[in-house]
């Protein structure tokens, strides 16, 4: 009977999965949820509704609209830096550029994994130790992580290309440089250009965080605001990022769909 | 591709652009105080710290274990949470089943929201309302996937074959029956499949979340950089890289055969 082992089998399936979720659960100290009350969450959900509009911008230069550019002044450059300095990387690890050769692309490669697994805090304790606790030091964290971020897709974009073109100029004569100006660099840069802005829009969201390490940025003062639990502040300052990364999204969301 | 969309003929317009780059980058250099010239200057503070990096404390691998251990559950169990969540909400957040474009937008407003907000910050925000602890990392996991999977799964939604839909209609099904019979058995699939995409990025995002506080490994690596044990650090980091590579790996592969 072919209907009954499909039975058993997800009766077998169905345990196997409750088990599994039994088995995760079960020593995660949930004591902290059960003190958890609904009229304190209550509370601070009724504070945080009000945020307070005093501190959106005073003029003093630590207000949060002003912090907010700065923000975005640290994804931005941290983005720039990240893609100029990923090329070189991507071209050590793009397979279709070295001919016949699988070693070169796997150091490449490993070396771009690499420089993705440490997240983003411990890259800003690293610069923090070289330039001082400052935006600046936030930048480069985004910078050296966005390296292999963008590596990694730039080399996929790369070895996933059309050859046709690149094949035209190597037949007319073309070396490898000229052929990745007139033949490469034509048809990635929009694509390049989209992945960019797509992690501009990410290093936004990551500047916002690295200012728990004191590493620049709207984070610090958002920090401050939950330990003080003033929800007023708190809720002003979410809103202007959620605000803020709305509005990339929607702008850079224009930009690559006019690249397409 | 005509001769006049070349390079050639559009100098002017690729010069505009480098430029608009240029000032962009510029005064934001200055808005971030940059200077590069400090960095180099400065090269061998981080080589120190890279040289503490390179030289990872085997002897506190034991050590590890246990809160590894205890990260990958969180991520499995918020991931599930999740998307358990996620499944009914991006039922609404199309048109598909609800054909009600304002149920639709509203949700996808929500769905956005929750989206912006960045993990570490949510996680900071629910450690001051619920308190430090494994289960606060768990809560933020679930909303964080929550936000991320919706998204995927009605998107997915979007681009199943309607026929189903008709043939239930054609019967006078209502929209329970259609988004359980129609619906449901076309995206679970794809469904599964981004659980195993979220656990992955879970697990990834688990080693920030700990540094506020919201348990697992990242609990022990903030604590080992606080008291500048570099070499734990690095080990921790080594680890959470290689159980990342295995559970990418893995995930890749069970993704491949559902698909």
């Amino acid at each position: 009977m072919k209907s009954k082992s499909i039975l058993t089998n997800k009766l077998v399936i169905s345990l196997l999965f409750i088990f599994l979720v039994w088995f995760c659960a079960y020593d995660i100290d949930w004591s902290k949820l059960a003190a958890f009350s609904w009229s304190g969450f209550g509370q601070t959900l009724a504070q945080l509704m009000k945020p307070d509009f005093t501190i959106f911008y005073d003029g003093s230069g630590e207000d949060i609209l002003s912090l907010m550019v700065i923000t975005v002044g640290i994804a931005f450059v941290g983005t720039t830096i990240g893609t100029i300095l990923c090329i070189p990387f991507v071209l050590f690890a793009s397979k279709n550029l070295w001919k016949g050769n699988t070693i070169i692309p796997a150091i490449g490669k490993f070396v771009l994994d690499i420089l993705r697994a440490f997240p983003e805090l411990v890259y800003a304790i690293i610069f923090i130790k070289v330039v001082g606790p400052g935006p600046f030091a936030g930048a480069l964290a985004i910078g050296v992580h966005q390296i292999g971020m963008l590596g990694k897709l730039f080399t996929e974009e790369m070895e996933l290309m059309d050859d046709v073109p690149v094949e035209a100029c190597h037949a007319v004569g073309a070396n490898g440089i000229q052929t990745m100006f007139y033949a490469r660099i034509p048809q990635l840069l929009p694509i390049y250009a989209s992945l960019v802005l797509n992690h501009f829009e990410i290093g936004v969201r990551s500047a916002s965080t690295l200012g728990l390490v004191g590493a620049g940025g709207i984070g610090a003062v958002l920090v401050f605001a939950i330990q003080a639990r003033r929800w007023g502040r708190v809720s002003m300052i979410l809103l202007t990022v959620i605000a803020t990364v709305f509005l990339l999204d929607v702008l850079t969301g224009i930009i690559r769909k006019k690249l397409r | 591709m005509k001769i006049k969309d070349t390079v050639h003929f559009q100098w002017y317009k690729s010069f505009f652009i480098v430029f608009i780059i240029l000032v962009c980058f510029l005064a934001s250099a200055t808005l971030t105080e940059a200077s590069f010239y400090e960095v180099f200057e400065n090269l061998d503070q981080a080589v120190a710290f890279l040289e503490e990096l390179s030289r990872p404390d085997f002897s506190y691998l034991p050590k590890l274990v246990d809160p590894m251990i205890k990260t990958l559950k969180m991520s499995a169990l918020g991931s599930l949470i999740g998307v358990i969540f996620a499944i009914p909400v991006s039922f609404l957040a199309t048109t598909v089943v609800t054909k009600n474009v304002i149920i639709t937008q509203l949700f996808r407003l929500i769905l956005n929201i929750v989206r912006t907000i960045p993990n570490l910050l949510l996680a900071a925000l629910l450690v001051a309302i619920l308190g430090i602890g494994d289960a606060t990392g768990v809560v933020t996991i679930a909303i964080f996937t929550f936000g991320m999977v919706s998204q995927l799964i009605y998107e997915t939604i979007e681009t199943i074959d309607m026929a189903p839909i008709e043939a239930a209609e054609s019967i006078g099904a209502n929209k329970l029956q259609i988004a359980v019979w129609s619906v449901w058995p076309q995206v679970m699939l794809n469904v599964l499949s981004y659980f195993f995409y979220a656990f992955e990025i879970n697990v990834r995002a688990s080693v920030v979340l700990g540094y506020v506080g919201a348990g697992g490994i990242g609990v022990t690596l903030s604590n080992a950089l606080g008291l500048f044990k570099y070499d734990r650090a690095s080990l921790i980091i080594i680890t959470i890289f290689i159980v990342v590579l295995i559970i990418d790996s893995l995930s890749e592969a069970i993704r491949r055969r559902i698909e």
